[in-house]
């Protein structure tokens, strides 16, 4: 990210100006870095053309860690490690030991898959966020095009930008 | 290489933008705009605290000083303090492990189910529900704790070699398995609230002019820049944290329920308990809920996000799921009669008719008679009555607690074991101690944290704010 260091936003008000204005944006063989909102917007995506993030699939590996764990550890506690009688029970039986092997399943998922999350998108305490826009944490969607990535002209760019009903469109330099 | 775009399609597209819906009801009025959502929920977290504010403080602070105390005396003097005897072993401090258990059921049932369900009128009371949801479970997790008489001790509860020995937990214990479901409840709703609660504090942050909250809001909001590819993430984690959520809630009060029905005492061995529990703590959290949400939208004129529209449908959950747990009385004492089993048909009897009778009719009135109000629909959109009636639903469902806990107890096999509870000042006292604890934590959340999930209010604002005329 060192590199890119002047961007052109565009801002707009609306999501769908927004949604429509990233598809003739990048019709026009133009790159859009990325796009910042106040709230997640409808489709934005399929537009930008991202692929579909594969978070459930570590959602659903944590779980079946958690799931084979939480087995491993009732088997061993109350079948080999110590086992004790308790009622006349069975040492080791399958339903009496659901209800911890469903909690811990649930619990590692969601904590794996969050994990996950705050690691691919670099979210961390005190960490000083790259805002290309003080509103965008209020009501505007940013579009932030940066000239590195891109072989046409600021200008023509902009002229791009301008003929998508953006609202202004601003110059940005880290 | 520009390619030259046609005005034509700009000028239709931004007059197709209006698709507000005629028939629906919106679920933000006033004619609310982003930028507003924005003013109107951060006004209270800049602004100094009100007067009512800290007069709520003051109470809530008091009643955590008074039951403070009787907590401490409990923990000094043991458990001998309470009203316990020999024959009703459990009582006061079991009824409301399970009635703020049940309170919190409500929070993830709208933050997660109603997410599944695609109801977007959650998006305005989630994010207190799930604040109510955490401080409720604290509240909850108390009362265990403190019955073990010897706290410092309370660790035995985990998975960890004794000290004295290799020994392990009981596997085969629904207490045990209480101890997961309750732990992974709090902390899958903490995480899930949490995260929710990232884009806001970005905007707070983003708002913030003095140092302090700069910092401390830039903390709190993990370096948010609403970057498009997060947001995408983020819809995704939410998604698959509202379906580990779904049955996670439903787990939690049925592993509760279990704690009784896996028992062998007559009023306990039933198999409805796990259905039934869970209705009835999604009917207690709801009217907890209104409670809560009537007093907030009043103190910090949130109208125009929690509507009568709000309120009406969360009455609506109220008659479905208090008719739930009217029928689910009524199948027990059917299935007590038609089991032909002596002690089962006695401990209803006795219910209805015994020493305890006065607990009975209160739950029955409360739990039973008074939700059906709400089929008016006049009732159900007056505030004033959702409000009284939302206090009566959580009065009659702690004497549910009450009611199965200490009238299946108090006649043991024996007849010469029988005995009566009464409540010692230190019973009240720590139930007290909650109260204050919970209001505490409530209010602290008002004042610091927003109260409406503003990142998915404003994702409405277009389909769902009625704009000024």
């Amino acid at each position: 990210m060192e590199k890119n260091k002047n961007f052109i936003l565009g801002i707009y008000d609306d999501e769908d100006i927004l949604l429509s204005a990233i598809k003739k944006v990048r019709q026009s063989g133009v790159k859009i870095q990325e796009v910042y909102s106040p709230f997640p917007v409808h489709g934005i995506d399929e537009a930008l053309g991202y692929k579909r993030t594969r978070l459930p699939i570590a959602a659903f590996m944590f779980g079946m860690l958690g799931c084979t764990l939480a087995l491993t550890m009732q088997i061993w506690m109350s079948g080999a490690d110590w086992p004790m009688i308790i009622g006349g029970k069975d040492f080791v039986s399958l339903p009496p030991f659901v209800p911890v092997t469903f909690e811990l399943t649930v619990l590692l998922s969601a904590l794996g898959m969050v994990a996950t999350f705050m690691i691919v998108s670099d979210l961390k305490p005190y960490k000083k966020p790259r805002l290309m826009d003080i509103r965008i944490t209020d009501d505007k969607h940013v579009m932030a095009i940066d000239l590195a990535n891109n072989e046409l002209e600021k200008e023509d760019i902009k002229k791009i930008v301008k003929e998508t009903s953006a609202e202004e469109i601003n110059d940005k330099n880290f | 290489m520009a390619i030259p775009l046609d005005e034509v399609v700009v000028k239709e597209e931004k007059q197709n933008l209006e698709y507000v819906s005629v028939i629906r009801e919106p679920l933000v009025t006033g004619g609310k705009t982003v930028h507003d959502v924005t003013e109107d929920i951060c006004r209270q977290v800049e602004g100094k605290p009100t007067l009512s504010w800290m007069l709520a403080m003051a109470m809530s602070l008091g009643t955590l000083g008074i039951g403070a105390y009787c907590v401490f005396m409990l923990l000094w003097e043991g458990i001998g303090v309470w009203g316990l005897n020999k024959t009703v072993g459990w009582a006061w401090d079991i009824t409301n492990f399970v009635w703020w258990v049940g309170i919190g059921h409500a929070g993830t049932l709208i933050s997660a189910i109603l997410l599944l369900f695609r109801q977007k009128w959650r998006m305005s009371i989630n994010r207190a529900a799930e604040a109510m949801t955490i401080f409720a479970v604290i509240c909850a997790a108390m009362f265990p704790g403190l019955h073990m008489g010897r706290i410092w001790m309370a660790f035995w509860v985990l998975p960890l070699p004794n000290t004295f020995g290799s020994l392990w937990v009981n596997f085969n214990s629904p207490l045990l398995w209480d101890v997961f479901a309750i732990s992974t409840y709090f902390t899958v709703s903490l995480v899930f609230w949490y995260i929710g609660l990232i884009p806001d504090f970005a905007s707070i942050r983003d708002r913030a002019k003095n140092k302090i909250s700069q910092a401390v809001y830039g903390a709190l909001s993990f370096g948010w820049d609403g970057a498009a590819k997060t947001w995408m993430r983020y819809e995704s984690v939410a998604l698959i944290l509202a379906g580990l959520a779904t049955p996670l809630v439903l787990s939690v009060h049925t592993i509760v329920s279990f704690d009784f029905a896996t028992s062998v005492i007559p009023g306990w061995h039933t198999t409805i308990f796990p259905p039934y529990f869970v209705a009835g703590a999604i009917f207690s959290g709801f009217a907890m809920v209104l409670t809560l949400m009537i007093i907030t939208r009043k103190t910090f004129k949130l109208e125009d996000y929690i509507t009568i529209g709000h309120i009406e449908l969360m009455n609506i959950v109220i008659i479905i799921t208090g008719s739930i747990v009217g029928i689910a009385y009524i199948t027990e004492f059917f299935i007590a009669w038609y089991s032909g089993v002596e002690a089962e048909q006695y401990a209803f009897l006795n219910r209805m008719t015994g020493p305890y009778w006065w607990a009975y009719w209160t739950m029955m009135t409360c739990n039973v008679i008074s939700p059906q109000l709400f089929w008016f629909r006049k009732i159900r959109t007056n505030i004033a009555a959702t409000f009284i009636l939302s206090i009566v639903v959580n009065i009659g469902m702690w004497f549910e607690r009450f009611v199965i806990i200490v009238t299946s107890l108090h006649r043991d096999y024996l007849p010469s074991s029988w005995a009566m509870f009464y409540p010692t000042i230190y019973d009240v006292g720590v139930y007290v101690f909650t109260f204050g604890l919970f209001g505490t934590a409530f209010l602290l959340f008002t004042k610091f944290f927003p109260v409406i999930n503003m990142a998915e209010v404003k994702s409405i604002i277009k389909t769902s704010s009625r704009k000024a005329s």
